[in-house]
């Protein structure tokens, strides 16, 4: 018996081995089971229309998350989208030929074109210029039709024609003498001949004529204005373009009738009322029209610069408003749109230039709160059924949703304020209420075993192509992973997500849906306070205590830039979305430290460090204090700052003294460590994730030896390189770069471990987790990229593997641990080349930490590859003995395996990936795996199979068929040999 | 009885083999590269009793034949207080070969605490505040105006006398961090301990970082590499029976179960047709067979 379980467990180990690499790999039919994707493009700077063509009417965006994409007019759905590097910003975008639109990048270094139906790049060209500058992009009108166009690029100080067959530059002109930064470029009334206008300084103008054709410079001339000029430089009309003088009180007009500069102005009082307040422009393409903005009062003013003077005020929009660009409705007739925010409505008007006072049209439109006001609004015309202009227009929203207006209805809308993710936190869903059996019952038995039939086909390889089609429906349908409650499993949860425009979302992770969304309060309609959203915290997660209360969350921002800037809270319930309170204009947020403290309510205490180095303790309740008082003098953190290469350590001190607070801290500085800035820069941190769970401290090695983790919540991951390498790779030489990687404890200080790697460099990314870190960089030695492992071990508890010590009781395994013990540590090391350079880079983690670790690193083409940590282990050798092999070390190689299988994104993308967050899941086996980016994408990881669950699509009706033939067939023998032994005895 | 005793000397004697002495021994020759921690240096100090003018300004060596030497100062501060000098660096600069400065021969004498400076520590000690040391970052030049600094809580610090514990972590000449504690253990809730004697027992260390193990590289085995599953050496040659013992323990099973049941059938036939009796014999033969082979079938 013995023998055959010894057998029995070697197999077991080798299926386990065999099946090792493929630790995460699906079968084909399984995608979409678990995991989902969202795409998405990000907040639209710029939106061209192609409608005016039969067939599929489409519009193209560009987008701040440097996305270039065409929609379905209809629908909203993405025909084509491209993403490009997170450095190649679109700066402007043209329509040319009919069938191409162009895209301008990079501070004008990239001109590339699409082919309109499907997206594929037609040419790039690189343009290549003196001097950095605002980069223009103008697609001049042609004389004739079919025509060969020429796209006219401002950038880098030259002017470049490029042909828009190819991508050739025909010409090129340097604008960059006498130093004259280049405002706008004008075309004057179809002519051959380019006006570029842009002031040497602040009170001279120049322009340059230029002809389109040759490229030759025909004229340049100068006007000087002895206001000076300021601001925005808006075209008016073709040849009227119109600034503001210095002092911001008179609107400066000049005129380019004829190629000769007029220089006119006009007093601003005249337009408006009151003579105080700030006047600006917005920047806009109204033909005639010009858009100020005074006192935060949309003004519309009609500019006539013919002749004299002439300006009036045409319109004057209470509340917040915004005005979209000049559209051509008819011949010499041009319409614009209006948005304004009144009540629960959006009033959408259209109207004509020239006659301000009459409506196109006039909707209202029932538009969500939570969507803020009117960022943006790109206006489109189409032929009605009886022969009138209809309009539609695009909307971009506070929120940065995008919304199709047509009729007074929203067509469609895409919430794409959620490609600008800014952090995670999840929280389990509700428990299902008693009464309500949460077993959908199927409807009858017929149809559960049908059903079950038609999946024993399949696992029998039996099953026709339909009977394929109809179990992989009956799997998405019956599959209750979007159920709004809370599984056994630990599968369905609340992905609670901020966005950039401040806007909370909570996505079910079954699917990926909206539940609520919510745009915080006190960053909404604030005039005094730009905010900035920072961070998501967990605030309130009941389980034990308090399981009546709804689990909630903090958000932190800022006002501004500054870090000095007022800070700004807000409390959010994560099963309404309710904004429970919110509390603007505190203390500044430097860091936000979550305390391993809850109260009787299982709110988390959480310290809140301000610039002046004092600490804020919240929630401000008498509870929280006395719980923070018992643990006062055991509270430390960190700062770095990056510039002077100082790490500090900061403790609680007492009170604060000078306000009269009492949640505030006062802080000393513990420790110091400075890291010379000649030679060394801090460019990568990392620290363990807080809730993260170890299962044991003990590592059993292969000669039955114990190795004790060094565990410490406390430690810092550090790395710097040398100043001169910080650049890009390839701006030094090996001899001259160096890569120093550092371990320090917080508490006190300690460096646990200093190792540098030579002639590498950054940049880094590094994970954190139990005992090891695990950090990606270049080695310029060899060219390539490196991934090197740092493993840890508790060297003074190493002799407690003396039994006889145990026996006696000399032992320190239950002595408590500090930091202020001085514990010798051993730090193993090895590095590995990796081929792909990285984006991002995280850990799996499971509830009890039993299950073997997998690296999820974001590759370069935004695919996560799932590694298996036994990879990156410090003791592998090129022949580890048969004990080691067992055990599972692997033997050493070179390179890090990239096994195609273990893509957890299969054949997916996760477009402009920037971090993946992990969460364990209730079931051990299992981590459920997060990645955002400019897409979404949510899977369920298992590092080591699902050793403690039946899959999903497990049979169970083979089960029990199984079972029930095995019973009748003992039944049929037990009654054979009854019968047999009956005939036996009569014989 | 006798075992048990015996079990308790065995215990004694194993204690008193077990005690390890705590005593440093003090080499006064350089350990470079010991362990895998690379140790310069290590020095073990007493302090010296408190001198009669305590020393205010940083000292250099001005002679000549000594440039090599160097001195830094160690400045201590209890809990607020501002840093006062306590101590005294002496070090031997080395150059080498590729121009590279580097410290070695750390020594340390250390000022014991003054009248002052004992209250001030005892009321550290009371409110378990934090007992802070600082050097300048830079060893050569004697304008310390960027200092690094550690601390301990002051109840760590007193066991027989004060226990304190350097390691200075250099990089060329700059220390990049100190590391002050106590050499043993401080596990929290602190006790509030005085010394009995007010005098420091102090361990230093100078250390420099290590250098990172090279990627090795393995030209031969990329191929291997990439499956991830190396060959390896081939296992030596196993003996016939290691090799097929799988295959061989059911075939005796097998062959077992043959035998006694062609002895039963023997037996059957020879005890007759009596039907009584066959049943009781049957199964003693199950029986007698049962340890023997779980294998066999009853028929």
């Amino acid at each position: 018996m013995v023998l055959a379980i010894k057998v029995s467990f070697l197999l077991l180990f080798t299926l386990f081995a065999s099946f090792a690499n493929y630790g995460f790999s699906i079968y084909e039919d399984q995608v979409g089971l678990m995991d989902w994707r969202q795409q998405y493009l990000g907040k639209v700077k710029h939106a061209l229309f192609h409608s005016s063509k039969s067939g599929r009417k489409r519009v193209v965006v560009s987008t701040e998350e440097n996305v270039i994409a065409s929609l379905d007019l209809r629908h909203g759905e993405i025909f084509w989208r491209h993403v490009f590097g997170p450095n190649d910003s679109i700066d402007g975008m043209e329509f040319v030929l009919g069938k191409y639109v162009v895209s301008l990048s990079s501070e004008g270094s990239f001109l590339r074109a699409w082919n309109l139906p499907d997206g594929q790049m037609v040419w790039e060209s690189f343009l290549q210029g003196t001097n950095p500058s605002k980069s223009l992009l103008l697609v001049p009108r042609s004389l004739k039709a079919n025509q060969e166009t020429v796209i006219l690029v401002f950038s880098k100080s030259c002017l470049h024609a490029v042909s828009s067959l190819d991508g050739e530059v025909i010409w090129k002109i340097d604008l960059r003498e006498n130093s004259v930064e280049i405002q706008k470029i004008i075309q004057l009334h179809d002519s051959d001949i380019i006006y570029a206008v842009g002031f040497s300084s602040p009170t001279q103008l120049d322009l340059f004529q230029i002809n389109v054709k040759s490229g030759e410079l025909l004229r340049h001339q100068t006007a000087t204005f002895s206001g000076g000029f300021s601001g925005e430089l808006v075209s008016v009309s073709d040849d009227v373009l119109v600034t503001l003088d210095t002092a911001r009180s008179n609107l400066v007009i000049i005129n380019l009738k004829n190629g000769e500069i007029r220089i006119l102005q006009s007093p601003i009082a005249s337009l408006i009322d009151e003579i105080a307040g700030s006047m600006e422009i917005v920047p806009s393409k109204l033909s005639g029209l010009l858009a100020v903005k005074v006192n935060s009062l949309l003004t519309l003013v009609r500019v006539k610069g013919e002749g004299e003077v002439e300006v009036e005020v045409v319109d004057k929009i209470p509340g917040q408003a915004t005005v979209s660009d000049a559209l051509l409705v008819s011949e010499s007739q041009h319409a614009a749109a209006l948005a304004q925010h009144e009540g629960s409505y959006m009033h959408l008007t259209v109207k004509l230039i020239d006659d301000w006072s009459s409506n196109f049209i006039d909707e209202n439109i029932v538009i969500d709160n939570q969507r803020g006001s009117v960022q943006k609004v790109f206006l489109n015309s189409y032929i009605r059924t009886d022969r009138s202009h209809g309009f539609r227009a695009l909307l971009v929203m506070e929120d940065h949703s995008l919304l199709l207006v047509q009729q007074g209805e929203i067509v469609w809308s895409r919430e794409d304020g959620l490609a600008s993710i800014v952090n995670v936190v999840t929280c389990e869903l509700p428990v299902e209420k008693k009464g309500v059996s949460i077993a959908k019952v199927e409807n009858n038995l017929i149809e559960w075993l049908q059903g079950h039939l038609l999946k024993l086909k399949g696992t029998l390889m039996i099953a026709s192509p339909e009977d394929v089609v109809a179990i992989q429906n009956m799997r998405l349908k019956t599959s209750d992973k979007s159920k709004m409650s809370r599984d056994h499993n630990g599968f369905r949860k609340l992905l609670i997500v901020l966005t950039k425009s401040g806007k909370l979302f909570a996505l079910h992770s079954g699917d990926g849906r909206v539940i609520w969304s919510r745009l915080l309060q006190p960053f909404h309609k604030s005039e005094a306070c730009a905010p900035r959203w920072l961070n998501i915290y967990q605030w309130q997660d009941p389980h034990h205590r308090a399981m009546d209360e709804n689990p909630s969350v903090l958000v932190v921002g800022r006002c501004g830039q500054r870090m000095d800037g007022p800070g700004l809270l807000s409390f959010v319930d994560t099963y309404t979305g309710r904004e429970i309170s919110s509390s603007s204009q505190i203390h500044s947020v430097v860091k936000v430290i979550p305390l391993p403290f809850t109260d009787s309510t299982e709110q988390r205490l959480h310290i809140l460090i301000d610039a002046e180095n004092h600490a804020h303790l919240y929630p401000q309740t008498s509870e929280a204090i006395s719980i923070l008082q018992s643990e006062f003098s055991n509270i430390y953190w960190y700062s770095v700052e990056a510039d002077s290469g100082i790490i500090k350590g900061h403790a609680l001190k007492r009170k604060c003294v000078d306000v009269v607070d009492n949640y505030c801290f006062e802080s000393n500085d513990v420790w110091l460590i400075m890291l010379p800035p000649e030679s060394e820069k801090i460019i990568a941190t990392a620290t363990r994730n807080l809730n993260e769970v170890v299962h044991t401290q003990a590592k059993v090695v292969a000669d039955q030896d114990v190795m004790y983790k060094y565990i410490s919540k406390n430690l810092l991951f550090l790395a710097t390189v040398a100043p001169k390498s910080s650049g890009e790779i390839g701006t030094t030489t090996p001899e001259d770069s160096w890569l120093v990687v550092y371990l320090i404890d917080i508490v006190n200080g300690r460096v646990l471990h200093r190792m540098t790697h030579h002639g590498s460099t950054g940049p880094v990314h590094a994970v954190f987790s139990e005992n090891w870190v695990v950090y990606h960089y270049f080695n310029l030695k060899a060219h390539r990229y490196e991934m090197s492992v740092v493993e840890i071990y508790d060297q003074s508890r190493a002799d407690n593997i003396d039994v006889w010590k145990l026996i006696i009781g000399k032992h320190n395994l239950t002595s408590p641990i500090s930091s202020y013990s001085r514990r010798d540590i051993l730090a193993k090391s090895q590095s590995y080349f990796f081929t792909h350079s990285v984006k991002a880079i995280s850990v799996t983690s499971t509830t009890k930490g039993i299950t073997s670790k997998q690296l999820l690193i974001g590759t370069i083409n935004d695919q996560i590859l799932a590694l298996d940590k036994r990879y990156l282990d410090p003791r592998r050798s090129i022949n580890p003995s048969q004990a080691e092999r067992e055990e599972g070390v692997i033997p050493l190689t070179d390179s890090l395996p990239i096994i195609p299988q273990t893509y957890a994104t299969h054949a997916l993308q996760v477009e402009g990936l920037r971090g993946i967050v992990t969460i364990p899941a209730k079931l051990e086996s299992t981590t459920l795996a997060f990645a955002y980016g400019v897409d979404l994408f949510f899977t369920r990881i298992t590092p080591s199979r699902t050793y403690d669950s039946l899959t999903e699509d497990f049979s169970y009706a083979l089960l029990l068929i199984t079972i029930v033939a095995l019973v009748i067939a003992i039944i049929a023998t037990w009654v054979l040999s009854e019968r047999k032994e009956l005939q036996d005895k009569w014989k | 009885m006798e075992f048990r005793c015996g079990f308790i000397f065995f215990v004694l004697i194993c204690s008193s083999v077990a005690f390890q002495s705590d005593e440093l021994l003090v080499d006064d020759d350089e350990f470079e590269g010991t362990q895998q921690i690379q140790y310069i240096d290590a020095a073990h100090t007493r302090s010296t009793p408190p001198p009669s003018r305590p020393t205010s300004t940083r000292r250099r060596f001005s002679d000549p034949d000594s440039d090599s030497k160097v001195q830094f100062q160690l400045e201590h501060s209890f809990g607020d207080s501002d840093f006062a000098p306590t101590g005294l660096f002496t070090a031997r600069l080395k150059t080498s070969s590729h121009g590279g400065q580097s410290l070695t021969k750390l020594r340390f004498s250390r000022n014991a605490f003054t009248e002052e400076d004992r209250k001030k520590f005892t009321t550290l000690l009371q409110e378990d505040g934090f007992y802070s040391v600082r050097l300048a970052t830079n060893v050569l030049k004697s304008t310390g105006e960027s200092y690094v600094y550690s601390s301990v809580k002051a109840r760590c610090l007193p066991r027989v006398e004060l226990d304190e514990h350097f390691v200075i972590h250099m990089d060329g000449v700059n220390i990049l961090a100190v590391n002050y504690g106590t050499p043993g253990a401080c596990p929290f809730p602190r006790q509030l301990k005085l010394p009995s004697k007010w005098s420091f027992n102090s361990l230093t260390f100078l250390k420099s970082g290590e250098q990172a193990p090279r990627t090795p590289v393995l030209a031969d085995d990329i191929l291997v590499g990439e499956t991830g599953e190396g060959e390896g050496v081939k296992p030596p040659e196993k003996s016939f029976w290691a090799k097929y013992w799988m295959y061989l323990i059911p075939l005796g099973l097998i062959v077992m179960n043959a035998i006694t049941q062609a002895m039963n059938m023997a037996e059957e036939q020879v005890s007759g047709q009596a039907a009584g009796q066959a049943q009781p014999q049957q199964s003693a033969a199950a029986i007698q067979r049962g340890p023997g082979s779980s294998a066999v079938r009853r028929r």
